[in-house]
């Protein structure tokens, strides 16, 4: 091919390479800086000074309550919503009727965009439980579970796996079509139960998923903001290291609130690059953690 | 003796099987309604008052005619522009997508059919960015987009140039991601062909690979289509919270902040805002979960 078609390959690189240099690549670059300043959104001279707002995150207690209630939040879900979306897929590649209808409908709350979902949890929890619980006497729910600090983060994360386990049950869907029958039939007529084909079998077959699903669900409950703004706004608050804090304000919530509500965006920047980082950290374990695994399996 | 032992252990095991069958049902039938509860919830309450969803949010509706006064008054409500929120989303989505289905297709393409050093290099820099989450480049961009604005003399902050601009940076990686792995599956021999019967390199893009690629911009349509229809922070900083150019989740969050409690209101409008997608997803519901899952596979 060679130099002829220098000048369609330019032209047909052009609008990729630019758009995403001027989105990602400058911001990014921008940001490094930014976090280094006293940069307020207005301001157009800016003072240096250096890492000053890496080292304010780690004394504040709002932002440290809100780094343990994300690990908290994250853990609960990469265990749970990966639990659920198994059981669902096993339920639906079986031959229980209706299948279709039952993918779709476990699918569809993941079409839905968080913040809508949101209020509509939040008039479930506020109104439709509580009313529950006072009218059948289920005295757990008589109180709004998003206004108690200790329910908050488990109700918080019931909503997420409601809309991300038909998600990520599509993909064990597809594993477990992936896997040969006659394997599983040949274990069967060897005498082996569902318990033993499901642990030596399926399971091992679907290793390569289980690396992708737990990335996934491990990079949403972390970078988790939407339903958080719509569905707590990061409430109720809380007491932590002798100051107020608000006990589900989690990391993206607590950025977003540093740097536009407080109008602190330098503080926000710096927070934000070492979320970053700390994603990248715990996402990088955990593929070399379930690539290790595969090789096992 | 023996033949009637056989039969009835034969019979312990088949009514085990039916039983195990019938659990298996009624469970699955229970969790589609837990599944299906939010959305169930939102319509019969759609169809109440304000006094009657507080006096009892789980009963069915006296009377199903409220809904139709309910969407009337949510549409009419100055605080929530339900169909000029919709016209801007599906502007911002409509030309997001076609922009992006283009542009990372023609991206793909050339890095796929040139082995340099720079095709290289451009692809490792797209895969590498997609583990930056997007806060840490949102409140730079912010800046950036004012500052790169007031520089060519056109406002890119709350406009929908500035917008899609945005969704076409952001949306590139992924897609030129799946693209390329498709590409790399497609034979040369046929661009080849066409080369020599004196088809532009241009021409050969368009009229022989684009349609080869058709499968593949579906997944890339639907993955791109449905993060950008329910984006939030986004529109959030770039259009304003009280711009001129507002998309629905924008209008439903806004609605809910001056409406908050106010739920006959705020529910009918959710119902309003998550109905596009529903009535999308019954009709193109096997797409929509191909593409979203092979998006995620791949």
């Amino acid at each position: 091919m060679g130099k002829k078609h220098r000048l369609t390959n330019i032209l047909f690189l052009t609008p990729a390479v630019l758009s995403f240099s001027l989105v990602m690549i400058v911001p990014f670059f921008l940001g490094i800086y930014y976090s280094m300043t006293d940069f307020n959104g207005v301001r157009s001279v800016l003072t240096f000074v250096g890492f000053d707002n890496y080292k304010a995150m780690f004394t504040e207690p709002a932002f440290l309550y809100s780094f343990l209630v994300t690990l908290e939040y994250t853990v609960i879900n990469v265990i749970l919503v990966n639990v659920v979306a198994f059981f669902l897929s096993l339920l639906v590649t079986s031959n229980v009727p209706g299948k279709n209808v039952l993918r779709a409908g476990f699918f569809v709350p993941n079409l839905i965009g968080g913040i809508v979902l949101g209020y509509i949890w939040q008039f479930i929890f506020n109104n439709v439980l509580t009313a529950l619980g006072t009218n059948l006497g289920i005295s757990f729910l008589e109180k709004t579970l998003i206004g108690n600090k200790n329910t908050v983060i488990w109700a918080m994360s019931f909503v997420n796996i409601w809309q991300y386990a038909g998600y990520i049950m599509m993909i064990y869907v597809a594993a477990i079509q992936g896997i040969p029958a006659n394997l599983m039939e040949a274990a069967s007529v060897d005498g082996a139960n569902y318990w033993v084909r499901l642990r030596k079998i399926l399971i091992p077959m679907m290793a390569n998923s289980f690396t992708i699903t737990l990335f996934l669900t491990l990079t949403n409950s972390f970078k988790m903001f939407d339903l958080n703004t719509s569905l707590t706004q990061g409430g109720p608050a809380g007491m932590y290291m002798l100051k107020a804090v608000k006990t589900s304000e989690m990391l993206a919530l607590n950025i977003y609130n540093t740097a536009i509500t407080k109008n602190l965006w330098g503080q926000g920047q710096a927070k934000a690059i070492m979320f970053f980082i700390m994603l990248v950290i715990v996402s990088l374990v955990q593929v070399s953690i379930n690539k290790k695994k595969e090789v096992e399996m | 003796m023996q033949a009637a032992g056989v039969q009835s252990k034969r019979g312990g095991a088949h009514v085990r099987r039916v039983a195990g069958q019938w659990v298996k049902t009624i469970l699955s039938f229970l969790l589609f309604l837990l599944f299906m509860a939010p959305f169930i919830l939102v319509v019969i309450n759609s169809a109440k008052t304000a006094v009657e969803i507080s006096f009892s949010p789980v009963s069915l509706p006296s009377n199903w005619g409220q809904m139709g006064e309910n969407i009337t008054n949510t549409l009419n409500n100055p605080n929530f522009s339900y169909w000029s929120a919709f016209r801007d989303s599906a502007i911002i989505t409509f030309f997001s997508l076609v922009v992006i289905v283009l542009a990372s297709a023609m991206c793909a393409w050339v890095l796929v059919r040139n082995k340099t050093w720079w095709s290289n290099l451009i692809f490792m820099i797209l895969v590498a960015s997609m583990v930056i989450p997007f806060q840490v480049v949102m409140l730079p961009l912010v800046q950036w987009l004012r500052m790169m604005g007031n520089f060519l003399g056109i406002k890119l902050s709350g406009t929908y140039v500035g917008i899609v601009l945005c969704y076409l940076g952001f949306g590139m990686a992924l897609s030129v991601f799946i693209f390329h792995g498709f590409i790399k599956t497609v034979p040369l021999e046929l661009e080849e062909a066409a080369d020599i019967d004196g088809c532009s390199r241009a021409g050969v893009f368009f009229r022989i690979v684009l349609p080869l690629l058709q499968p593949t911009a579906v997944t890339v349509l639907i993955l791109n289509g449905i993060w950008i229809w329910n984006d939030y922070l986004l529109p959030l900083l770039v259009l304003g919270s009280n711009g001129s150019v507002q998309t629905l989740p924008l209008a439903v969050s806004m609605f809910a902040g001056s409406y908050i409690k106010q739920w006959d209101l705020l529910l009918t409008s959710t119902l309003l805002a998550m109905l596009p997608v529903i009535v999308l997803f019954i009709f193109a519901q096997r797409y929509i979960i191909k593409g979203m899952v092979e998006g995620s596979i791949k």
